[in-house]
Order: structure tokens, then sequence, then C-alpha cells
């Protein structure tokens, strides 16, 4: 009821300013402590305990306590703790909110896992603690919690949980307590509220004269509306748990007691004992996890922002699509004993191994690479600084041409005209900028001052493009209008920065506050001032967030360091020869921004970059001849249309192509008979495709020659699993596989054993270095536990042959487990996709995996009008491809693809799709 | 061994004594009508007690078993639920205590999915307890209630399995196979739905060698429910397509809403169920609520457990039935 509120009405809206707001609250009267009732589900009765605790300060005023606490049941198991969780809850809940923690916690201990004691207090006033009749401001609550803390005697180690309000308040403990203190845990909650900055609007609206008492003490509004507040919605069994103790407006006090303790001016009596939290907060030095729910209307984004600035060594993880009520949302608890395994209580360590130097070819590659390794990204345009070759072209409107000189004299300007407006080391900036001379010269200022570049393309969606800049919190965003008024519209974060200058009113309209040319002059003066850049950031320091396709969930951000940047560019430079003095055509984005960092000349050919589709054969030829270039960067969705336009090419647009030695088409598979066609319209250059993700650019690569001596088996024997053969890993990069065990799972050990199919996991200096704000997800995502090697699991499951190279049978969420073993999709599609009558294949699982059906989802030449089942002989014909049971063969217009690459087919919806349509569901199209 | 089946004048009731008999037991039938298989001993009689007490004929054929392979019961989509009652429940009761009585130390209960089944659709799920509440229909809910019995009588030394095959079929089988032929060649049958829910069945030799093997299993998983099928679910519609090709016969080319058909089931089912006596009572309307549930609804089971328990697999595959199914139309035309 209260989150609708639109904001803007409440800016000026009836906020209280007196000195507390509980003057404005009915009085309540007192009751002591009392133990739940029975039954409430998921509470087991004899975690609950009551204690008479002395309020320090006091003539012995004692009030009684009601906490949960797994003590007992650690104790009947034999086991003694490593340590103790105290959970606090936040306003209006109570202990029950970590109820599944101590169910958690008690079965891992039995299980033999580390245990851990969890005790779960009711703050005074609230839960079944009891009604003390005075008013509670935060100051009293730390101090509340340590006299319980005293009266139960507890020792350490103490790792503090709190929610919400419950959060400042054990944070407040955390720093009393430092003796006992081993570590810091937060589901959504704050530590501070910027001056100025309005409060969030639901709980504006409850402060609101002749409200505050009506909506949280007098009726159960407050309760209700948080309740409300879970993905998906609580149950009723659920929600009849959160208001056991608040059954009456006598009880409620407390709720209405924390909403006024809320400081909302500066004059609150409570402010000054935050503000005192906020900043001791900075001195805890114990290992930190955030929790973190993104929808949440009252503490969001900027309060997580918030404390990651006071906690910048804290582990993050935001779990996408749960909000305040994370607790009930996501499985908080399982991912707090995960961490507290890892980060208070670590197992002993394994063995040290030393790291083995990656083996390959990079000592032969010749040049300064090989020898100094990798150089700092700016390093060429330090080096060429003076020079007047040619460095960039701009082929739209016009070309236009940049030489290095130019180019490294605005990078630097632009550099110090950020750090004039007071853009710093690791603060983000978001680039909404299209491909061009600007987006270079601002990439390399960013990255130059140390500033992190968070570089989210258009091929997301809208939607997930949100999703993607909100979660990873930019604080400024430079683009053009349109990423601009996107930015406006819906509510991205960060100062806007403008690449263009716009009339007064279109920019107040953007919210624009700078110019890229005002940067320019702001950087120019200073520099001319004598003012040096700021030093420069360390290989170990984050310089880019990139986002993953969002094929499989909603996108990722994933960090890379200066160094490991750096290593993508020298990757690229040991693979394909790019370097200084390269001409290189880049229509592929996260290798074309590279080409400055490798001496490269780049040109960006005429092309939408959001419609990769509408790259003409002729456009490539264009940039072709502009700079002479020898190597192309191409994505597959624009080689095909390339390949399409090629009937337009002149003879000298013919003549361009011939002087190409190495093409790339890189983002996605392609098809053998594309990369042919493509390389006939470039005769004198190897056609390349090589395999790698986000999360790793350049893994192993393979060439036209090798995909047609990989379908040529000399003897008949190709791996019966099938897949798509990429090649050989790359030369500073290691390839590994996790043998799928009967599951579908990656358990085996890291093996180069060649013709086992398993998770596909890769190591190499340029690999990523973490997810951002995804611990959960990073830590899944590790392999091996040799320090300093990092080994990322791509998700996708494949194997090795004997001659060392990788064939990719799909991804690891698309294993199909039958009752005979694990299936993966690659090969049966392939074998489908032998037929004649079908153009493109997709083989699915249906029903529960171990015990999964397998079915076939084809698309026909010419393509079905209309979702069929296939007809009888081509069902058939398809079953006798495959070999194995296939129980249905679904027929359909067009199989659902990525936004990004429109080429990776969605299998986990078809299997979904399937699955209602062969038991009986609508008949829709997929 | 010595085995009685009961029974076994149904089709595969037939197929399970011919073939328990072919695998060298001494097999005894006991049913009102003749099996008319050759090298086992024929008992007639009723399970049902009545005014003629047939527990007589039935102590007579239990006598001297080793095991017991209870089929009889009264398989229909409609009719007199007190006979349902008195074939179903009471005549399994009266052969579990024959039994018992005798000495059989093992009871075989051929029972169906359809008395876990709900009318939601079934995705490969195992074999659930059996559920007279919730089962549908007469016929299976007396099912239910039989296994239920029977399971509860699984003691030391009388070990108790229930197995429940699915949509048994083959050649000469008049429940399934004959009704879908001659009304396909009528032109009356439709497809309900798209055809396209999936549903495993179970070729009549899988069926009788997959309860041959819940016998020889018996002392080792008594007390249990196994689901039996081909393991090879398909779309409805490419069954049907598959049993009239063997016919030689024109697949359904019509289709009626699932949702429609479940409505007009459910009110054939009321208008068959109060026709005046006497008329037609033995034949079946032409379509029940719990037929269109069963045939635009997915019906397809985990076998992992039932083929590692009973250590069983199917020997005929769905295609190769339908082949000898061919072959089977052709010899009779």
């Amino acid at each position: 009821m209260f989150a609708v509120t639109p904001l803007g009405l409440l800016r000026n809206g009836p906020v209280t300013d007196t000195r507390t707001s509980s003057r404005r609250l009915p009085r309540t009267a007192s009751a002591p402590a009392a133990l739940p009732p029975a039954g409430l589900v998921g509470l087991e009765p004899e975690w609950s305990r009551l204690i008479d605790v002395v309020e320090s300060g006091t003539a012995g005023v004692r009030h009684g306590w009601h906490l949960l606490d797994n003590g007992p049941q650690l104790d009947a198991l034999g086991v003694s703790p490593v340590g103790t969780i105290l959970c606090v809850h936040g306003n209006p809940t109570w202990s029950y909110l970590w109820r599944g923690l101590l169910t958690s916690a008690t079965k891992a201990a039995a299980s033999g896992a580390p245990a851990w004691r969890v005790i779960a207090v009711d703050q005074l006033d609230m839960g079944f603690s009891a009604r003390t009749r005075g008013f509670r401001p935060l100051a009293r609550r730390v101090r509340d919690l340590g006299d319980l803390t005293d009266a139960l005697e507890l020792t350490g180690p103490i790792v503090t949980l709190g929610h919400d309000w419950g959060g400042v308040v054990s944070l407040g403990w955390a720093a009393a307590h430092p003796e006992l203190l081993a570590g810091v845990m937060l589901l959504n909650t704050a530590v501070h509220q910027p001056a100025g900055d309005p409060i969030p609007a639901p709980l504006r609206l409850v402060l609101g004269r002749g409200v505050l008492g009506k909506a949280t003490v007098a009726t159960p509004a407050f309760l209700a509306t948080t309740l409300a507040l879970a993905h998906p919605p609580l149950s009723a069994a659920v929600k009849h748990g959160y208001r056991a103790p608040y059954l009456t407006s006598a009880r409620r006090g407390g709720v209405g007691g924390f909403v006024a303790d809320i400081p909302v001016a500066l004059a609150h009596e409570s402010r000054p004992e935050l503000d005192r939290i906020a900043e001791e907060v900075r001195a805890l030095a114990v290992p930190t996890l955030l929790l973190w729910g993104p929808r949440d209307p009252i503490f969001n984004d900027r309060y997580l922002d918030d404390l990651l600035e006071r906690m910048p060594h804290a582990r993050v993880h935001r779990f996408e699509g749960a909000g305040h009520l994370l607790a009930e949302d996501a499985d908080y608890s399982a991912a707090a004993l995960l961490w507290l395994g890892d980060a208070v209580v670590p197992p002993a360590a394994p063995p040290v191994v030393p790291p083995v130097e990656p083996p390959g070819n990079a000592a032969a590659a010749a040049g300064p690479w090989a020898v100094a390794g990798t150089h700092p990204l700016w390093y060429f345009l330090d080096e060429l600084r003076d020079s007047d070759e040619t460095a960039l072209v701009d082929m739209q409107p016009a070309p236009r041409t940049v030489s290095w000189r130019l180019l490294s004299l605005r990078v630097r300007q632009i550099a110090a005209g950020l750090v004039h407006i007071g853009v710093g080391p690791g603060d983000r900036v978001s680039l909404l900028v299209p491909p061009s001379a600007d987006l270079t010269a601002v990439l390399y200022a960013c990255v130059r001052i140390g500033a992190i570049v968070v570089v989210a393309d258009a091929g997301l969606g809208l939607v997930g493009l949100t999703r993607a800049v909100r979660g990873a919190r930019p604080d400024y965003i430079i683009g053009a209008a349109p990423g601009l008024m996107a930015a406006r519209v819906l509510g991205w974060p960060g100062r806007a920065i403008s690449t263009a200058r716009y009339p007064a009113p279109m920019a107040r309209l953007l919210g624009t506050r700078h110019t890229l040319a005002e940067l320019i002059r702001l950087g120019q003066a200073r520099l001319a001032a004598g003012d040096e850049l700021p030093p420069e950031p360390a290989p170990s320091d984050p310089a880019a967030v990139l986002f993953t396709s969002g094929s499989t969930g909603p996108a990722k951000g994933v960090v890379y360091t200066h160094g490991q940047l750096s290593a993508v560019s020298r990757a690229l430079f040991l693979q394909y020869g790019v370097g200084v003095g390269t001409g290189l055509v880049a229509g592929f984005a996260p290798f074309a921004l590279l080409g400055p960092a490798l001496g490269a000349r780049s040109v960006t050919p005429d092309m939408d970059v959001t419609a990769p589709k509408t790259l003409t054969a002729t456009a490539v030829a264009a940039a072709v001849a502009a700079i002479d270039a020898t190597v192309v960067f191409l994505s597959p969705a624009a080689l095909v249309n390339v390949v399409a336009t090629a009937d337009a090419l002149t003879p000298a647009d013919h003549a361009a192509l011939a002087g190409v030695q190495r093409f790339l088409s890189a983002g996605a598979p392609i098809s053998e008979s594309l990369l042919a066609q493509a390389a006939a319209l470039m005769p004198g250059a190897t056609a390349h495709t090589p395999y790698g993700m986000t999360e790793g650019l350049l893994m192993a690569d393979i060439t036209l020659e090798g995909i047609r001596a990989a379908a040529w088996a000399p003897d008949g024997s190709v791996n019966p699993a099938g897949g798509v053969c990429v090649g050989r890993a790359t030369a500073t990069t290691r390839i590994r596989i996790s043998a799928l065990d009967a599951s579908g799972a990656s358990a085996g050990e890291l093996s180069e054993e060649p013709d086992v199919t398993g998770e596909i996991v890769v190591s190499a200096p340029h690999v990523k270095d973490h997810y951002d704000r995804l611990w959960l997800t990073e830590r899944a995502s590790r392999r091996g536990a040799v320090p300093g090697e990092r080994w990322h699991r791509t998700g996708d499951v494949g194997h090795l042959d004997s001659s060392g190279r990788l064939w990719v049978e799909g991804r690891m969420p698309h294993v199909i487990v039958t009752a005979a073993g694990v299936v993966t999709p690659v090969g049966p599609e392939q074998r489908i996709e032998t037929l004649p009558e079908v153009a493109r294949a997709a083989f699915v699982g249906v029903g529960p995996p171990g015990t999964q059906q397998q079915v076939a989802v084809i698309e026909t030449v010419p393509p079905a009008r209309r979702l069929h089942r296939a007809p009888g002989p081509l069902a058939a014909a398809v079953r006798a491809a495959v070999g194995s049971p296939v129980a249905a063969v679904l027929v359909v217009p067009g199989l659902p693809t990525d936004i990004r690459h429109n080429s990776k087919i969605d299998r986990s919806r078809l299997s979904r799709w399937a699955t209602g349509i062969l038991s009986g569901g609508h008949w829709v199209k997929p | 061994m010595r085995v009685l089946v009961t029974g076994a004048s149904g089709f595969l009731g037939r197929a399970v004594a011919a073939r328990i008999s072919a695998a060298g037991h001494e097999v005894r039938t006991f049913q009102r009508r003749p099996s008319g298989l050759p090298g086992v001993e024929d008992v007639h009689g009723s399970i049902t007690t009545g005014a003629d007490t047939p527990y007589a004929g039935l102590a007579y054929a239990v006598s001297g078993m080793h095991a017991v392979v209870h089929l009889a019961a009264k398989v229909s989509l409609t009719g007199d639920p007190a006979e349902f009652e008195a074939v179903n429940v009471g005549g399994t009761g009266t052969v579990l205590q024959a039994a018992e009585d005798a000495g059989v130390s093992r009871f075989v209960y051929v029972s169906s999915p359809s008395v876990a089944h709900s009318g939601s659709s079934i995705m490969g799920s195992d074999a659930l307890p059996a559920s007279p509440d919730q089962a549908r229909g007469d016929y299976a809910r007396t099912k239910a209630q039989a296994e239920l019995l029977a399971l509860a009588a699984d003691a030391p030394g009388f070990s108790v399995v229930a197995v429940r095959p699915h949509l048994v079929w083959g050649p000469g089988d008049t429940q399934l196979i004959e009704r879908i032929v001659d009304r396909a060649r009528l032109g009356r049958l439709p497809l309900l739905g798209h055809g396209a829910a999936l549903i495993d069945t179970t070729y009549i030799d899988n069926a009788a060698s997959a309860i041959h093997a819940a016998l020889d299993a018996a002392e080792r998983v008594h007390g249990q429910s196994y689901v039996i099928t081909n393991g090879e679910p398909r779309p409805v519609a490419e069954l049907l397509a598959g049993i009239c090709g063997a016919a030689n016969v024109a697949a359904p080319a019509w289709r009626v809403p699932a949702s429609a058909a479940r409505a007009a089931g459910s009110i054939i089912e009321a208008i068959w169920r109060r026709r005046p006596d006497g008329v037609g009572q033995t034949d079946q309307p032409p379509m029940t609520r719990f037929l269109a549930e069963q045939l635009s609804t997915a019906h397809w089971f985990d076998q992992r457990r039932t083929r590692a328990d009973l250590g069983w697999t199917p020997l005929v595959s769905l295609d190769e039935g339908f082949e000898r199914l061919a072959a089977h139309y052709r010899v009779g035309r």
C-alpha cells in the first residue's frame, strides 16, 4: 500500500522533524516475556527460552527476553560449537525471521559440518520479549543487546547477523564488542541516511503526522505491508507466524517505537548514535558478508553502496528477484553457513602446490609483449603520444581519422577533466556510448584514472540493461541522448555526462551535469596549469565490469582487473598477431575497444551496433580500405549479413578485402558453411573462430581448416558424444574437464583425459577476476584450490580429444539425465540436422532428472507455418538419426534464441515449453 | 513352483499363465471361463462369494500352490458400483484368505496405475501409494482398496507384491486395441486436444514378463508396489496412429478439445448409468470423464526402481510391438 506512493509528491510532504516521534504514539501497557504459542510453522518449541536481564544503568530494572537458541540441540548431538551467530531482527518482525538458519545450522552440525550455535533474540517490546512501556531509542537498544549477551555469558567467537533496523543494532553491538566479534553478516539494512537525501517514500509516509500511530500500532497495517513484500508471497501459515506476537495493538507498541526512532532529521535524538555506528563500522576489520534483496522499496541498492563504501572488504551477493524479506525470498542460511565455513572458520588449508607456469608458445612470440608480459592498457597511448600515424578511424557519419597524438591528448584531457569533476579511483562509470572515437577516448581516460568502466551493451534488451546498470550502481553515466534518456526514464543511478552538447531544456530533461566537450576544456586547463594525472592504477585494481548475455538467467556483471584486461590484449596479440601497426576492423565490441591497447590502428565499420545484422559487405570493404586492415573482427550475426550482401561488392572492394590476412568471427558458434562463405570474400585470409565467454574472452581457437579437419575422422572414429570442435587452448590458457556423474553434476577432478564428457573448466591470466556483487555465483564458478590459480567453470559441457582439441556438447543446465544415463544435446542435434528436411534442431529433456525423456524440437526446410507434431515418417527419421528413444518430435516455425547473438538456442526454455505441451497443456508457441 | 493364476481367461491373464508355464512352472488357472491354454490346469469358478459359495472351488484351486498371481477383476469404465466392490475388493479378500489358508508363500497382486491417480498429469513419477479417496471412478477406487488390502496381508512367510501394468496392449486385445480399431474404422475416433500428451504403455509380452519377474522377486521385494510400462512414452496421437497403422485403418483425423471431451464424458457417463435396466448392460459408453482425462493428460512413469528391484527390462520395444500387431492383423485378414 505504501510502495506505490509517487516519490515526487512526498518530497515536500509532511515529514516531522520533532526530536523524536515517540510522543505521537499511543501508550501501551507493559507485559512480561512469554513463550510463542505452539504450532508456528518452521519454529521448533525447544529453541525458545526466556531470560531476565537487568537493564544497565538502572537500579536493577529487569526485563524478560525471549530468544531462540539451538545450543541445547547441539549439546544433544554431542558437538561443541565453533562459534555463535547472534541474530537480530528488524521491524516489525521477530526472531521467527531466523528460523531457517536455526534449522540449517543444527542440520549441518548433525551431518558433521562445523557446528554453529544460533541465538536469535526478540528485541525488547518486540516479538515475545517483554513490553517495557519505555521508549527505546537506538542507543538504548544497542545497550539492551549488550546487557543480554552479558547475561547469557556469551563467549567468542561471535558473528552478528542483522536485518533491517536490527542490522544497525547488531552493528552497534559489534562495534562495542571487538573482543568477541569474529564476523559480521547483514541482510538489507542501512547505517546512514545522507543529509538532504530523502528517506524511502514508504517510511516518510508512515512518519507523516497523524499516520504513525495508526499505521504501526493501532492497526496492523505496517506489519501487513512488510509481510506483503515477500517474493513469492508468503504462505498463510508463515504470515500467521510473523503476526503471532503482534495480534493486538497493546503488543504493537514496539513496532511504532521503532519507526518513530528512524532518524529522519539531523535533530533526531537517535541521529548521533546512528552516525557513531556508521563511523565505527569503518573500523570493523572482521570478515563481512552482505546478502541483499534488490527489490526492496525501503533499503534499496544505494544503502548497499553506502555499506560497501564503509566496509570495502565485504563479500556481497545480490539475490536478483529477492526483496526486503530476503530471509524468506532466498536461501540466505545456506549462503551464511557457506561463508562462515570459508571466511570465519575455514577448513584445514589444502597443501600448497606452487602454481605451474602455463605452457604454450608465449615465449616463441615476437615483439615486446613476450618479453615484458603485459602492459598497462594506456601503454601505447603514452608510447605513441607524438606519433601522427593513424590510431582510429570512425566511418560514420563521415570517415574521420584520429592520430595517436590526438587520441593520446584527448585521453589525458578527458582524464584530467574527470578528475576535476570529482571522478576518482574505484568510481564506476557506465558507458552508454556507441563504438566510436569518443567511446575509445572516454574508456581509456576512465581506466587511466582508476575509474571502473561499466560496459553493458544494448544487446541485453532494455529490461536486461536496466537490471544490469542498476545492479552495477554506476556513479556516473556517460552517453549520448538515447542512452541518457533511457537512464533518466528508467531511473538508472549515476550522474549524467553527455557526449554531445544539447540545448539547455534538453540537457535538463536528460539530467546532464556535464558534456564531454566541457570535460576536455576542464582537463585542458588543468593540464595547462601543470597538474599531473593521478597515479596509475595497479594491475590488481578493478578496471571494468562487462555483462554476460543473460541467456541463462539475469545478465551477470563480470569484473576484470587492469592486469586481466591487459592479459586479454596479450592473448589477442599472441593468437592473432594484432600489435603495433596492425590495421584492425573492429566489428566485435569487447575486442574492438582493445585496439589502442595493442598499439593497433583500428576502425569501426559503418553499422548500427545495436543491430549487428545491419553490417554490409560494402561497409566492411570500406573500413578495410580506410586503414589497410589486415585483421577483421566480426560477430556471427554481422557475418550473416556480410555474406548476404556480398553481391554489391565492387572490384575495388574485392581488392581491399583481398588484403585481409586474418578474420575472426567471435561471440557465438558459427557454421562451417557460413565461415567458408565469409572466407571466400577474403581469399587471402585465415578464418578463425574463438571459443570463449564474457568471463574468459579467448579460451580456444580454431581455423576453418581446423573445423574441416575435425569433421573428417580418418579412421571413422568420432566420439559418439558428438559436439562442436572449437579447437585448441590459446597460448596462455589451460583447459580441463570435470567429468559428469550419474546425476549430471560436474563432480570429477579436473582432468585432461580424452573422450571424457564433463564441464569445461578454464584457467588463464585473462579470465575474469570475479562476478560483481554475486559472491555465491563467484564461489560456485571457481574450481581448484591451488593458490595463485584461478579456474573458472564455464558452464559448458564437452570433452577433449586425443589431440587436445576441445569439443563443446552443450550447456550444463541443458544436460539431459535419462534413466539410461547422461545425454548432452549437441551430438543428437547434429545427427538430426543431417536430415535434409531439418534446418535446425534442439534436443531437450522433459520430466524429472534421472528419468527424463528425450524430445526433439525442430525447424524444418521449408519452415513450418505453425506448431505441430512431426508427421510419422519425419518422426521416424529423427528417431533413427538419434539412435536412442525419443519420446516426441515437435516442429516449430522458429526456435527461441538469445537476444544478443540470435544464435544460442534457449534449451531450458524449450524444455519447460515442451513439458507443458507434452503434459497435455496449452498448445502455445515456444 | 506351483502357481495359481486367477483371471487367466482375460487378455493379460492368459499371457501371464502362458509365460509362467513356459518358464517350467506348474500352472493352475481359476476363472469363470476356460483359459484355453495348453499345458495348464483350468479350474472354473468365481471369486465373489454368493449363493453358490464358490469358495470351495477356490479352495481347491489354491490347494498345494506355492504362489498366486491374482488378476481376476471387474475391468470396465462404467457399471454397478456394488459389483466393482464385490469383485475387486471382496474377491481379492477372498483370494488372499484362501491363499493364506492354503499355505501359499508368494502373492502377486496385479493392480493398475490408476489406483494412485487423481486426474492430473503424471510425468516421470514412481508408484505412489494407492489412494481410494483420490482415485477416479469405481474401477480405480476398488482396485486401490484391493491393493491396500493385499499389501496389508504381507507378512513373514506370505510375500505380497503389487504390480501396476499401465495400458497393456498387443495382438488379440479386445479391451483397448479392438475398440480403437473398430472406432477408427467407423470414423468415430477423435483426437482429444492436440494428441501431444505423452503416454507410456505396456506391450503384452512385457507386462507378462514383468509379472513373472515380480513372482520370482516376491520374497525380496514384498510389500512394494511397482508400475510397469515399456518406458517409452509417446504422444497419444502417435500411439493411436501406430495402432491404426498396424490394423491398416485411417488414424484419427479430427479433434475434440480436451475440455469439451471431459465435459461430454461426464454427461455420457451419467446418462449411461441411468439407462433403464436391461438395455445394453454389457456395452461401454463412447466416452467417460476418466477416459477423456486418460487420453488428454500425460501418463508416464519413473521405471528405474521397477527395473532395478525386479531385475527386469522390457524385451519388446514399442515399434517392435506395432510390427507384431501389424503381423497379427495381416494374418487375420
